[in-house]
């Protein structure tokens, strides 16, 4: 239990998905204007990261990892080659199923968040939660875990990130600087203040 | 065709960069600029899967029915990244264990996608590869400078060859840790953009409020 608090605080603060792995960036830049729908984004893609990244680990715990076939009576297929493009099918798959669960029972949180999740299939959030789960060998436990709160770190930073720019846009900022460039400035320094977490145990 | 084979090649260099100016593939440039080396390598992958992902994509654009492409377009860029992928694990293995889960990123890398929903559906095949490798040029463009500026400050080297002594090796350079920290990629992109931008005043963007003087009464 201490080892996944643990994990979870280390996956929200110090190697949070966004800020010290840039991954995201696209959306991170583009859909972080105003506070209300960079909130949507974040718990889409929360929502989402923490499906797919235990579904991905059961499918290469039963499927692809080397032996891993042995209930279907192949014991020495390996098929750890086919993981990329198993994820990303399993991810868009899952993006498609939920958009339509979300339609049919949940129309409301379907106009709220209905936008976002096409987008979520190529963010590189995604995607790299199940690789970074398959690259450091996580357990489902772990895996349930580390999709939750990695997906809540991105969220959060997200969040942050629309807070600044929109009391950002009142500034007076050089003409070059304008729009992009102070966005990778402001988020150079949100990411030098979330590694001051780094180090921090429990 | 409005452009020549050239124009489309050198406009994503600087007129149409992905990164500073469609903002597409930031995520993989900012993180595997530390050393040149690596971005390098990341170029020349990023590239590849580019110009062949479109000239497949555009080969196939009359047959791929619209409210499946996006699976079929991942489905084809997927499988070229595994290839690349697979001879970087065969062929550079070191290299291959510092991109770690970068490769795999191309997938997502929007620069990809981008290019195959916007120019590969429409095009032909040979346009469609140039225009991949334009952009793919215009992407390692913009790594290559952040990774020259992080490897020469951060570490004092070029390409691994030591260029500015460190202090640590007896030499007189004191190395700037901060450039080797994720952080650094993001001041040195936004820096860039500033510059580019001061270059090229076109791309500037609107501001969406003016700041006004008012005459005090």
């Amino acid at each position: 239990m201490e080892a996944l608090l643990s994990l979870a605080v280390k996956a929200i603060f110090v190697e949070n998905l966004a800020l010290s792995f840039f991954l995201g960036m696209c959306t991170f830049i583009a859909v972080s204007k105003k506070i209300s729908t960079a909130i949507g984004l974040g718990i889409s893609v929360m929502i989402v990261q923490a499906i797919t990244v235990p579904a991905n680990n059961l499918i290469l715990t039963y499927l692809l990892a080397p032996g891993a076939l042995a209930w279907a009576g192949f014991p020495d297929v390996d098929l750890t080659f086919l993981g990329l493009i198993s994820y990303i099918g399993v991810i868009a798959a899952l993006v498609q199923i939920l958009e339509m669960v979300l339609d049919k029972y949940f129309p409301p949180l379907y106009n709220a968040l209905g936008i976002f999740l096409p987008l979520i299939t190529v963010n590189c959030a995604i995607l790299g939660g199940s690789l970074f789960m398959v690259e450091r060998d996580y357990g489902f436990a772990e895996a349930v875990t580390y999709g939750l709160s990695s997906g809540f770190g991105w969220a959060l930073a997200i969040t942050a990130m629309a807070g600044v720019r929109e009391k950002l846009k009142y500034s007076d900022i050089p003409d070059g600087l304008q729009g992009l460039g102070i966005t990778f400035i402001t988020a150079g320094l949100m990411a030098l203040a979330f590694m001051s977490f780094s180090g921090v145990k429990l | 065709m409005s452009q020549t084979r050239r124009e489309m090649l050198l406009d994503p260099l600087v007129d149409n960069n992905p990164i500073t100016l469609q903002v597409l593939g930031i995520c993989s440039a900012l993180a595997v600029t530390s050393s040149l080396k690596v971005a390098l390598v990341m170029t020349i992958a990023v590239t590849l899967v580019t110009a062949f992902s479109s000239m497949f994509i555009s080969v196939l654009r009359n047959q791929i029915p619209s409210s499946i492409r996006i699976i079929v377009q991942m489905v084809i860029i997927a499988s070229l990244v595994i290839l690349v992928d697979q001879v970087l694990k065969a062929y550079a293995f070191e290299i291959s264990k510092t991109l770690s889960v970068f490769v795999g990123l191309i997938i997502t890398n929007c620069i990809v996608m981008g290019r195959a929903e916007a120019f590969a559906m429409k095009n032909p095949p040979v346009a469609s590869f140039i225009d991949g490798i334009g952009n793919g040029l215009g992407y390692g463009l913009i790594l290559m400078l952040v990774g020259f500026v992080r490897e020469l400050f951060g570490s004092g080297s070029l390409f691994g060859v030591t260029i500015l002594e460190t202090v640590n090796n007896g030499g007189w350079y004191v190395p700037n840790g901060m450039l080797l920290l994720p952080p650094s990629a993001f001041f040195i992109i936004g820096l860039l953009i500033w510059a580019f931008r001061t270059w090229k005043p076109d791309q500037v963007e609107e501001r969406e409020h003016k700041i006004q003087v008012v005459e005090a009464h």
